[in-house]
């Protein structure tokens, strides 16, 4: 069936904020889609509230909004632009949701707009608990034997009539949001309460508890015409209980027989057909460790973070061909664009194994726990390729990029076996670690299935791993181990820990016996047919089949890694654009990444993409191979940045700024003097290696101090110290962390933060723009509300950051970007910090003053003056529109999480106000970072002494606006003075009804709480932000959002919102 | 022990021996199913070939023997990238490893398969040797693998006697040119009385039996070495009896009508070939095995249409006998291993068997 010639204009939802359960990849998928819907003529209109995403570029759509994913936003939109149709299911589930959301109310009819992809009715019989049972009852798929629930009490009545344990999902969420395995009542209760709240429909299944059983998933795809096929399988290394997301997962399925696998295959193709799917789907399965009996267990009716790994395991574009089914192609019309000879009817077939490995935040959230459950924690992944599955889950771990290497790198052989059987029960992040030092004690493989119900097949490859360890360490290093040793992708540096040799020896013994990396392609055929797209995975003893092109001059890109907090998907937006920039002035491209989520490894972005781990080794292989012409490392992030040394001594000259320039910003006496030539002041601070002489800087400089480590991105272990027992606590947890660097330890300013991002080429600066944040000094920039252009400094204070960003580009020879932080204290300016490489700042302000940053710098990069680029230097002009920069938090899936800010990061992603006043485009930001008040017009404060003043303020102007304010004894008593009607309500540790029972009592709009500095001062405080977190309600905790809140709640209503077409913003220059 | 893989090319690979260490000379094919190794391994259809599995880890699951396709494994010899050590599956009675030493298989591990199957797909199936003689002499092999052809393979695979597996529904007689089992239990399944029959059983004596249906069966080697069984075939057709073909059974059948078929260049051998119904235009993913394909350019309409083409390179995949009610595939609706999607072939079958009656 060819094309629908109706499809004219398409409104494309993309899914907002990156949180955890919904990250790049559906970016990735968006992107894809949206190009493919360009492909095919039809005008693409693009809504999401993610400024840093690359699907809200011009170039990708043709009219592009980023405003807050509400129903009134799309519907206000639907109006004013008038799509046709709607393509709903590439959007994740926050795009579904809205999708159905104007469906259920008659818009989209009333509008004579068309859902493509799927329909309301596929949709809801997807994910609508009661109708896909049905569904699935009529069709003769099994299902575990469930009830949804709408109270606690039919929840407790229906568990009690199948036994526990229980899981518990609740219907509509992201990642498993509030869902959980309940073993008793008390679990049930909690876990109910929690996720009836948190389901869009008040809705909660409960079910038989099918934990232990193995979990696997298949991406199917099917067409209008009926015609259905499989894009891959996958199977979790992690049993049934553990999210897809939090699992380790191998693909294709390792351990099932053709039996098994044809039978999950069939009901995954039986289920799309019935549900009459139009795109892609993901079917996820337990099976049964020892028969054929199997569950559904859940099926998502749309693009997927499964689904996005899927597409990069295969080669198969998922989104690209799920958009060319919306517009009504069957799949034996759409060409595989990957060998340009099949179809995309054509099932894929591997020929090597995929690992993906989930990135978890608790590095960030250090008291948290650790376990992992059905609700998804990660907040990235990596995927790696090999062609053994012990060479592809080594690759995996080092791709992490959380100091791990190895089966070693978590060392439990302190345990006694007691507490190691102990720790084997314990479902986390580390368990495979765990389960290598069972097999290091000879802990037998039945017992550790017993315990774990990891499958055997798993464990013996866990074990060949260990038992490659204790050979190196214990035998002669013949080629003969060193070539096995590679073949399972042990890095040199291992080796030579291990044999006790050191790491040049090991690379000379494998240049001696020609032991080198070889490049295998990803072709979605298994060889079968020639491909034309070169995707590359490494692998040892075999034959290389990469032929590296010397027409032209290359270029070598490095990607970022893994999304995590701190580096997100902004640095992806850098590295694409960077790539694109590169290509258009003339050289091939390559991109090594081994983040399966992001665009930047697409099969089509890059010349050629090298699925890749971020390591000097990794990266050096290539390099041997390709042999560039040049790197650049400051559109990655710190994952990029960290390996410009490597870099400069395999002798690949790095584009821009220079690695010395690069170390100048990092070390803190060079940058120190470079100041000082400046005379550019910055808070007094010293560098120190011990929590001795850090005591002695802080008591010099006099408390409270910022204490943190060198060379990290995302404020990764810095905090603010009132005293030496916090500086004793802090440099204990940074060195748990590998520390290789120093210590900073500077003196804490209270001011206003700035912050600048720039172009420079070496004389001349560009700056786009000022940005300020909301929040003081002292909250990680990533965490802060951003404001460009900046409102409250005056202009002389603009000409003076003007003037030292200049000073510092210029004594720093930056060739390309720089972001810099500073302070405005006392009408004094400070430096802060300095980065010589793009920022999670830079995609927004691109897209909001209209000057192409990334392309910018990329042609500075090269050599292009800024004048030549038809830029006048300095401080450009402020643009017609306010842009406000809020982060966005996922603390509800992190149980245990402090969520009070401070100088470490904490966001996992952001959305973008704008507006041409400022009030809507704070509005805006708070809206879509789904802030949407007032409600029930309730709310809680409780703050630290010292705030009192400024929270009387702030009280008064909530009060005006109706709210009823609740507050603890020395709040209220300061709000009372200041003749403000407050109910005073009990603390945390006193008698019911206290502070607790108002916010589990669901009527409250938010809680400002303002934690006393410290660490772990205020249990109690800790405690009101994790219950409110936990029931959905608003957490502030610094009286600067507050303060923005009631401001923008002063002046807006959520229908009156004026819509700003992005693609319309000019661009400035002919940078474009 | 050390093996090597050495083609026709002369191009070696070296690897280690996997089942028996003899020395085995066949024609090199590859399969790209990345499960179902012990089905490959016992479907007849490989009789004469060496299959090399692009999917690069095999024996994950070990062994159950009763997924076995026949009684044995048929192919001579098996080449992989890695064996695995420890299988798991709770239906596991053996290691792959076992298995071929058992039935005497010689293999190759350890070998860079994609490398290998890159070749073939360039230059197309070859035959080649594996051999655990570290001194061997191309001089010597080469003119032996040049020599090489799989010949009359389908009366070494066939069963050598008649036999029944009862049923309560229509009657079936399945002419065994090296018949997956899984045929005979589609057709059971459905409640056929299967009458299996060898190859070189006469028309009249399968005729004589009256059956409601008549199957012909996959097999190995080149069609075209099968002139008595084609020209038995040929009366089946002029018969009125109901027939669906599989695979050889369908090149036969095409042959025996007139049609020619020729050798591919590396063939389709996997579970992820789809095939277009030219009828209502659907799709559907199937299993394959066939290094010969049928040329439908001289086959007049009257006689037969193309019912199947596939749509990656537009080769036959079906034929619709005109004014007959016989129709013929060249994949497995059988699956085992592959994709179940064409099981409902054999309803069709049942179908024209109930007009019959």
């Amino acid at each position: 069936m060819p094309k629908n010639p109706q499809i004219k204009k398409v409104l494309v939802i993309g899914s907002g904020p990156i949180v955890i359960g919904q990250a790049a990849e559906f970016d990735y998928a968006g992107t894809q889609a949206c190009r493919s819907l360009h492909e095919e003529g039809v005008e693409v209109v693009l809504l999401n509230s993610n400024p840093a995403t690359i699907m809200t570029d011009k170039d990708i759509a043709d009219h592009v909004y980023i405003e807050p994913l509400t129903v009134e936003v799309v519907e206000q939109l639907i109006e004013k632009e008038q799509p046709d149709s709607v393509l709903p299911t590439l959007g994740g589930q926050a795009g579904l949701n809205l999708a159905m959301e104007l469906e259920e109310r008659g818009f989209l009819k009333s509008h004579n707009v068309r859902l493509i992809g799927t329909t309301s009715e596929t949709i809801k019989k997807a994910e609508d608990r009661l109708e896909f049972k049905s569904t699935m009852e009529k069709i003769g798929e099994p299902v575990a034997p469930s009830q949804v629930v709408e109270s606690v009490e039919e929840g407790v009545a229906f568990t009690q009539s199948i036994g526990y344990p229980v899981v518990l999902r609740p219907a509509y969420t992201l990642g498993g949001s509030g869902g959980g395995i309940a073993h008793n009542y008390e679990e049930l209760v909690e876990i109910l309460e929690n996720g009836l709240r948190l389901s869009r429909v008040g809705q909660v299944l409960v079910e038989r508890c099918i934990a232990g059983w193995k979990e696997i998933e298949y991406e199917v795809m099917r067409d209008s015409a009926g015609n259905v096929i499989t894009v891959c399988n996958m199977e979790n290394i992690d049993p049934v209980g553990v999210h897809t997301g939090d699992s380790i997962v191998v693909a294709p399925s390792q351990t099932l027989g053709d039996k098994e696998y044809q039978m999950l295959r069939t009901s995954a193709l039986n289920i799309i057909s019935e549900l009459k799917i139009t795109g892609g789907c993901n079917v996820q399965f337990a099976l049964h460790p020892s028969s054929f009996e199997y569950c559904v267990i859940e099926v998502n009716p749309r693009v997927s973070r499964s689904s996005a790994l899927a597409s990069k395991a295969t080669g198969y574009p998922i989104a690209k061909v799920a958009a060319k089914i919306a517009l009504g192609y069957t799949l034996d019309e759409i060409k595989n664009a990957i060998t340009g000879k099949t179809y995309a009817s054509f099932e894929p077939m591997l020929d090597y194994c995929v690992v993906k490995m989930p990135r978890l935040p608790f590095d960030k959230f250090i008291s948290a726990s650790r376990s992992l459950t059905t609700q998804m924690k990660a907040t990235g992944e990596v995927m790696s390729i090999c062609d053994n599955f012990e060479g592809a889950l080594m690759k995996a771990i080092r791709s992490l990029e959380q100091h791990v290497d190895s089966l070693l790198s978590y060392d439990f052989s302190g345990l006694d076996g007691d507490e190691l059987m102990k720790q084997l029960a314990l479902v986390d992040d580390r368990r495979i670690w765990v389960i290598a030092e069972a097999l290091r004690r000879g802990v037998s493989y039945d017992v550790i299935y017993d315990i774990t119900r990891i499958d055997r097949w798993f464990i013996d490859k866990l074990a060949i791993l260990v038992e490659m360890e204790e050979a190196l360490r214990t035998r002669e290093l013949t080629a003969e181990l060193l070539r096995e040793a590679k073949r399972i992708e042990f890095p040199d540096s291992l080796i030579a820990r291990l044999s006790g040799r050191t790491e040049a020896e090991i690379r000379q013994m494998r240049r001696d016996n020609g032991i080198t990396a070889a490049y295998k392609m990803v072709d979605t055929c298994a060889a079968e047919f020639a491909a034309a797209t070169p995707y590359y995975y490494s692998v040892f003893g075999s034959e290389n089949e990469a032929e590296p092109d010397f027409a032209k001059k290359k270029v070598l890109v490095l990607g970022s890694g893994p999304i995590r907090i701190g580096q997100g998907i902004e640095f992806d937006f850098c590295s694409v654009h960077c790539t694109w920039a590169f290509a258009r002035e003339g050289y091939e491209t390559i991109i090594i990444n081994n983040n399966p989520e992001t665009v930047s490894t697409d099969f089509d972005i890059a010349d050629r993409l090298y699925f890749e781990p971020l390591t000097p080794e990794d990266v050096e292989n290539v390099v041997r191979l390709e042999k560039p012409d040049g790197a650049v490392v400051q559109f990655g992030g710190q994952t990029a940045i960290k390996l410009t040394e490597a870099l400069m001594k395999m002798g690949v000259p790095i584009l821009g700024t220079s690695a010395e320039n690069v170390d100048a910003a990092e070390d803190r006496e060079l940058f120190d003097r470079i100041l000082e030539q400046c005379s550019i002041p910055r808070p007094a601070g010293d560098t120190v290696y011990t929590a001795e002489e850090a005591k002695a800087v802080a008591n010099r400089l006099g408390y409270p101090v910022l204490v943190r480590p060198s060379y990290v991105l995302g404020g990764q272990g810095m905090q603010i110290a009132i005293n030496d027992e916090d500086v004793d606590s802090y440099i204990g947890i940074i060195n748990r962390i590998a520390q290789e660097h120093p210590i900073l330890v500077d003196k804490y300013l209270v001011g206003k933060e700035i912050e600048v991002d720039a172009v420079c080429d070496g004389e001349d600066v560009l700056i786009p723009g000022i940005m300020e944040h909301i929040e003081r000094a002292g909250i990680h920039s990533g965490d802060s509300i951003s404001v460009y252009p900046a409102q409250s400094i005056s202009p002389k204070i603009k000409r003076v950051i003007e003037n030292y960003t200049r000073k510092l580009a210029r004594s720093l020879h930056v060739v390309g970007l720089i972001n810099i932080q500073f302070i405005v204290s006392n009408d004094e300016v400070y430096v802060i910090e300095v980065n010589p490489r793009s920022s999670r700042t830079v995609p927004y302000i691109s897209k909001v003053t209209g000057i192409p940053i990334v392309p910018l710098a990329t042609k500075v990069i090269l050599g292009a003056k800024i004048r030549e680029l038809g830029y006048e230097p300095g401080l450009q002009p402020e643009a017609d529109y306010f842009a406000i920069k809020m982060p966005v938090f996922s603390f509800e899936k992190i149980r245990g999480a402090d969520i009070s800010l401070g100088p470490e990061m904490k966001s996992t992603g952001e959305c973008l106000g704008i507006a041409a006043t400022f009030d809507e485009a704070l509005y805006k930001a708070f809206l879509g970072a789904g802030i949407n008040l007032p409600r029930h017009k309730n709310m809680i404060m409780t703050v630290r002494d010292s705030d009192k003043i400024e929270a009387t303020e702030i009280a008064k102007r909530f009060e005006a606006l109706g709210y009823n304010i609740f507050a603890t004894k020395g709040t209220a008593r300061a709000l009372m003075e200041a003749d403000i009607q407050v109910r005073m309500t009990r603390k945390i540790e006193q008698e019911s009804p206290n502070i607790l029972d108002l916010i589990l009592g669901h009527e409250i709009d938010l809680v400002i709480d303002t934690p006393s500095q410290g660490v772990g001062h205020a249990q109690d405080g800790f405690l009101i932000r994790r219950n409110a977190i936990e029931t959905g309600v608003n957490v502030l905790t610094s009286l600067d959002t507050a303060r923005a809140l009631i401001t923008s709640l002063e002046n807006n209503s959520v229908h009156a919102l004026t819509l700003v077409n992005i693609a319309e913003v000019a661009t400035r220059g002919e940078g474009g | 022990m050390k093996a090597f893989l050495i083609l026709e090319d002369g191009t070696v690979f070296a690897g280690r021996s996997i089942g028996a260490a003899r020395e085995v000379v066949s024609e090199i094919v590859f399969n790209t199913s990345m499960t179902g190794y012990l089905e490959v391994l016992t479907d007849p259809s490989y009789a004469g070939q060496a299959v090399v599995m692009t999917y690069p880890l095999i024996g994950n699951y070990g062994i159950c023997h009763e997924d076995m396709e026949s009684g044995r494994p048929w192919l001579d010899a098996f080449i992989v990238r890695e064996l695995s050590r420890l299988p798991s599956n709770f239906r596991s009675e053996d290691t792959i490893q076992n298995f071929l030493l058992q039935y005497d298989i010689p293999g190759i591990a350890g070998i860079d398969t994609r490398a290998l199957t890159k070749i073939l797909r360039e230059k197309g199936t070859m035959n080649g040797c594996i051999t655990t003689d570290e001194h061997y002499r191309l001089d010597e092999i080469l003119p032996r693998l040049a020599a090489y052809t799989t010949g009359k393979v389908v009366e070494r695979v066939s069963c050598r006697e008649k036999y029944v597996l009862p049923g309560e529904g229509p009657r079936v007689a399945l002419l065994d040119l090296g018949a997956k089992r899984n045929i005979a239990r589609s057709l059971n399944a459905r409640g056929c009385e299967v009458t299996v029959y060898p190859a070189l059983t006469p028309a009249a004596e399968i005729l004589a039996a009256r059956p409601d249906g008549i199957m012909l069966s996959n097999g190995p080697g080149d069609p075209k070495e099968c002139g008595p069984i084609i020209a038995e075939i040929k009366k089946l057709y002029d018969s009125e009896t109901p027939i669906f073909a599989i695979c050889l059974g369908h090149q036969l059948m095409a042959l025996a009508n007139g049609a020619d078929t020729y050798k591919m260049k590396y063939g389709h051998r996997g579970g992820n070939h789809p095939v277009r119904d030219l009828e209502t235009g659907r799709v559907y993913i199937s299993s394959q095995n066939h290094g010969y394909v049928v040329d439908t350019e001289h086959l007049p309409p009257e006689v037969a249409v193309p019912a199947f083409e596939n749509v990656n390179d537009g080769t036959n995949e079906g034929l619709s006998y005109t004014g007959k009610r016989i129709f013929t595939v060249q994949y497995h609706p059988e699956a085992c291993p592959g994709p179940q999607d064409s099981g409902y072939l054999f309803d069709r079958f049942m179908k024209m068997m109930e007009v019959e009656k």
